[in-house]
């Protein structure tokens, strides 16, 4: 339970880092708050940084790009998937 | 009967305001920035947070002068950078390196592309629209505004063309003009930029749009009557280059009111402008603005942008004076430029 936490909270400061979201904490973001759309609004350019992101920090490859829907929904749904797939 | 294009909207962000033109502000440096404007007042955080400055320098530059004529959506997005996306690219180039080539970051990537600014005005606008930028070196903005031209004149479907230069400042690749030894080699006071005798000049960054229409209307600022560029010329033939220049827009040397000179204090090139200054030009008022905002690939946006100012108000600033001629009228300005004696570029405009 914490070590999920723990990855939420890293999560969150990955994304802002690496999408430069100026001016946002990483308690603006809830846990099941959509990423893309009208949750934090992010686009396809964001989706292609995250995709990267989850190889260079957690070593997963994402082979199918229809998986990505999915996966990138909310910060629990990558948290999930990520303690599931991590290989570092 | 070619039709008259006129220039309806203006906008310049530099390394100056545009509020204290008489009192300029000095640098004690031979690299600096531009002045920010409120990014956030023409672009939306969203898409704010990933844009390198030329991006938000040429969207907020373009939107302040879609707004002087109530444009909305223009007929054309034509932009001309010298060096382009240079911010993106030096961190897209880092990145690589550090990376050892793999997971690279695919925003600075996207973003490092020279077409990359008109791009974002036209998402920013929601334009369609014919989008095309020029990269000429120092006669990149020339080049845009002979498209813009030709837009106008080859189409009457055509209303109003959106045309500007951007150049932004980028920590390693604007060094590389000083390795080329194109900068002073010491600091210098930007001020001071005409009584250094010696090779390089000062640089910066900065951003210029304009609405060109062949409909004038209450705000127009000026005709455009011509451009011409040439990529080289002799230095004793100059005069003879402009007096052709000026007979092909059917008017002589002595109708010219004012000449806008690129000097930027070069000892190496600046006498193509001297040989202007001692000759054709010799009893008119000679005006120079490289030593308020730097000299850069776009730059000549800023004369164009002092020389739709002077025609509209009659008025010359203090500070862009470079002798003691008075005119007897502004009805025509010639703006001449060129850097390292290459890329020289002519732009005739009229009082309205």
């Amino acid at each position: 339970m914490l070590k999920m936490k723990n990855l939420q909270a890293e999560l969150k400061e990955s994304i802002i880092e690496q999408l430069n979201l100026e001016d946002m904490k990483p308690g603006d973001i809830e846990n099941d708050e959509p990423l893309f759309g009208d949750g934090l609004g992010l686009d396809s350019i964001d989706a292609l940084e995250l995709i990267v992101l989850l190889e260079k920090d957690y070593g997963i490859k994402l082979t199918d790009p229809a998986q990505s829907r999915e996966i990138f929904g909310s910060i629990n749904s990558m948290a999930e998937f990520i303690e599931a797939n991590r290989t570092q | 009967m070619k039709p008259k294009v006129y220039i309806n909207g203006i906008s310049s962000i530099s390394a100056q305001t545009t509020e204290k033109e008489e009192n300029p502000i000095s640098y004690h440096k031979n690299i600096f920035p531009a002045l920010s404007p409120n990014y956030k007042e023409f672009i939306k955080p969203m898409a704010l947070r990933r844009m390198s400055k030329a991006i938000k320098m040429g969207i907020s530059s373009s939107k302040v002068a879609l707004n002087e004529t109530n444009t909305e959506i223009p007929d054309a997005i034509i932009t001309g950078t010298g060096e382009g996306c240079k911010q993106d690219t030096e961190r897209f180039l880092e990145n690589l390196i550090d990376q050892q080539e793999e997971l690279l970051s695919p925003t600075s990537f996207i973003q490092s592309t020279h077409n990359t600014i008109g791009g974002q005005i036209a998402l920013n606008l929601g334009c369609k629209n014919y989008n095309v930028t020029y990269s000429q070196n120092s006669a990149s903005l020339e080049s845009a505004l002979l498209d813009a031209e030709l837009q106008l004149l080859e189409t009457s479907v055509k209303k109003s063309v959106l045309v500007g230069g951007v150049d932004e400042l980028s920590e390693n690749i604007t060094q590389f003009r000083a390795l080329d030894g194109q900068l002073k080699s010491v600091d210098i006071h930007n001020l001071d930029l005409w009584k250094e005798d010696s090779p390089g000049t000062i640089t910066s960054e900065g951003a210029h749009f304009f609405i060109l229409s062949t409909e004038k209307n209450n705000n127009s600022y000026a005709e455009f009557k011509g451009i011409s560029i040439k990529n080289s010329i002799q230095p004793e033939k100059i005069n003879a280059e402009v007096e052709i220049f000026l007979n092909k827009n059917n008017i002589n040397a002595a109708a010219i009111d004012a000449v806008l000179l690129g000097s930027n204090g070069d000892n190496r090139y600046d006498h193509y402008y001297k040989n202007l200054q001692q000759s054709l030009f010799k009893d008119i008022p000679q005006l120079g603005y490289k030593h308020l905002v730097g000299d850069y690939d776009t730059v000549s946006g800023f004369a164009l942008y002092s020389a739709c100012k002077i025609l509209k108000s009659g008025r010359i600033p203090s500070v862009l004076k470079l002798n003691t001629s008075t005119p007897k009228e502004l009805k025509s300005i010639l703006i001449y430029n060129q850097y390292l004696g290459r890329d020289h570029s002519l732009i005739l405009l009229s009082a309205v």
